[in-house]
């Protein structure tokens, strides 16, 4: 199967519940980016470009949801939640209004744009918002899937899309998305890894690769960032006791910051946070950016093979 | 206006003020310059033209109101104890912990209140978002907002401004509450923002300026309104309208009355409500 970015995912889960439901679907001048564009075209009426103008956009959004119209909001995840955080944390999460922020091209996988567009903080600050549940899908399978999960669900949501088209991990035919619910995808003894988004594939596919040398993984595919799946995060970190959490997103704040908070208070347990280390993008290609923040295949199988190491050395 | 109703309106905006001062006094804290300076606005808003009522206050026909300078909560609060939201009584818990009246307005915990506000900038977005949600459902409703002057030095409110007329609601009426103060002196000192009325006009708004204490001057400029184009009515205010110390004092912005002058005002607005002692 094709690699698919999810915010395509997206743009086309948008215009095919548009035929089955009630709702608005906002943007800011990138509708052509977000996808939100396949709605646009379907239902004009239901459409709503803002222009550059963030901040007006989730406050517009806000009043629609506040009438009883469900809105999502789009834009790049650095303008979505950055530009607009304010107005979501008060017109949004204060209110608990149903408005969806899907926000794309988050992370450093925006490539070339620099920086100033690659935001890997997204999810720390929206998960530091009272009621705000926030997710990350990892394919086009799941992204699509999760689309009508959040819609049917009564409250504001963050939702983070990526730009790169991403291989696809979950069968369409079979999978079933549960919001809330993290999913075990391997099971191996020598440590549990959790991952979202885009980070699950590369995940897996180190995974494979520690098979073959005799490093038994188990991967978590841990979409639902907050609310967090407490009950598998701490089941799969007492049968392993040895977590690796991977991210295409700062170590601070994000999954890896979700997870430390509850193993640190539950069941304290080493606990290896990739991602990116405190610091800004720089230019390159996605895969290209992956690599040099140190999230590729082997990368990430380098810090698995070490935390293994640790924690048998620590049992000697 | 007919005389019957504008005394009924004056009387209103007279009983507002006086339950103003009576929350803010039992809060210890507030915002009376700015809730005293909207009370004509907001009685006129509420006992004749909007269509709302208690008895089905999530009709979702009705018409809202955002009240985007969420400081003056003192004066929507009065406008809803006196409709019959919740006791008048009530007004006396403003600001206390566990109570109802929070100090910036909260729609899941006052009733009447259509949406929360209190950072500036938003709620005027929020009540874009409201218009626009009646041409998408195909609802007859009319949303009004009020804004402050100080407020329109946010960038967010240029934004909604243009939205408002690229997306032609004319089922949006504004009003900015021009007091000419804000917390560190005279607007025009701080970061002018005059002339207003020629910036709406530039972004496409109708606008209207008026005695913003005139309520047969408020009422014609409402009812002026153009189809195709949001209506911005400009109203010239006094910050802190009814009590003489408080009357265009920059001081009375954010501030408490103490006993003594919690009595003086309560002498002055008492004098003001007897007037219409014989008025319904």
């Amino acid at each position: 199967m094709a690699d698919i970015a999810t915010r395509v995912s997206y743009g086309r889960a948008l215009a095919d519940l548009g035929e089955k439901y009630m709702f608005a679907v906002m943007d800011a001048d990138l509708s052509g980016s977000t996808q939100t564009k396949m709605f646009a075209d379907k239902f004009p009426e239901r459409f709503i470009n803002c222009g550059i103008a963030e901040q007006n956009m989730i406050g517009v959004a806000a009043g629609i949801a506040a009438t009883g119209i469900p809105v999502f909001a789009s834009s790049f995840a650095m303008f979505a939640s950055g530009r607009a955080y304010e107005q979501i944390r008060n017109c949004v999460g204060h209110t608990h209004l149903n408005v969806k922020i899907c926000a794309s091209h988050a992370g450093v996988t925006v490539g070339e744009d620099g920086a100033t567009h690659q935001f890997c903080e997204d999810m720390a600050i929206m998960r530091s918002i009272p009621g705000m549940t926030v997710i990350s899908p990892a394919d086009d399978t799941e992204a699509y899937a999760a689309i009508e999960a959040i819609l049917k669900y009564d409250g504001p949501v963050y939702c983070r899309l990526g730009r790169q088209a991403v291989p696809v991990v979950f069968d369409p035919a079979t999978y079933k998305f549960e919001l809330f619910k993290a999913v075990p995808l391997t099971q191996g003894e020598d440590c549990a890894v959790f991952a979202h988004g885009v980070m699950v594939d590369r995940a897996l596919k180190a995974c494979e690769l520690l098979k073959t040398k005799g490093i038994n993984v188990s991967v978590i595919d841990t979409h639902t960032i907050k609310p967090l799946d407490e009950k598998t995060v701490l089941e799969y970190a007492a049968r392993t006791r040895n977590v690796v959490v991977v991210e295409e997103h700062s170590v601070i704040g994000g999954l890896g910051g979700a997870i430390c908070e509850l193993l640190s208070q539950k069941l304290p347990t080493p606990v290896t946070r990739l991602g990116i280390n405190d610091v800004f993008g720089v230019s390159g290609k996605a895969g290209e950016l992956l690599d040099y923040y140190g999230l590729s295949v082997d990368g990430i199988a380098d810090a698995i093979r070490n935390s293994v190491k640790n924690k048998d050395g620590a049992k000697k | 206006m007919e005389k019957e109703k504008l005394l009924h309106l004056r009387k209103k905006a007279a009983q507002m003020r006086r339950l103003i001062i009576e929350g803010v006094y039992n809060a210890g804290s507030g915002h009376p310059g700015g809730s005293l300076s909207c009370a004509d606005i907001l009685a006129y808003l509420y006992f004749d033209k909007m269509n709302v009522s208690p008895d089905r206050a999530d009709d979702p026909e009705r018409d809202r109101f955002v009240l985007s300078k969420g400081h003056a909560s003192p004066a929507l609060y009065a406008a809803l104890a006196l409709k019959g939201y919740f006791p008048v009584e009530e007004i006396k818990t403003l600001r206390k912990l566990g109570a109802r009246l929070q100090g910036h307005p909260d729609m899941h915990t006052t009733p009447g209140v259509d949406m929360s506000t209190g950072s500036l900038g938003q709620g005027f977005s929020a009540a874009c978002g409201m218009a626009k949600a009646a041409k998408i459902a195909g609802r007859d409703y009319h949303v009004y907002t009020l804004l402050g002057d100080g407020e329109s030095q946010e960038g967010e409110v240029w934004e909604a401004a243009m939205f408002a007329s690229h997306y032609k609601l004319d089922n949006l009426t504004a009003f900015l509450d021009y007091n000419k103060l804000q917390i560190d002196g005279d607007v025009r000192d701080v970061m002018n923002p005059v002339p207003l009325d020629e910036k709406f006009r530039a972004f496409g708004w109708e606008v209207r300026t008026v005695d913003g204490h005139d309520l047969a001057q408020i009422e014609a400029a409402v009812n002026s309104g153009v189809a195709g184009r949001p209506l911005m009515i400009i109203c010239d205010t006094v910050k802190g309208k009814g009590v003489s110390y408080m009357e265009n004092a920059v001081g009375w912005h954010g501030k408490a009355p103490k006993q003594p002058e919690y009595e003086q005002a309560v002498k002055e607005l008492d004098a003001a409500l007897a007037e219409f002692a014989e008025v319904e």
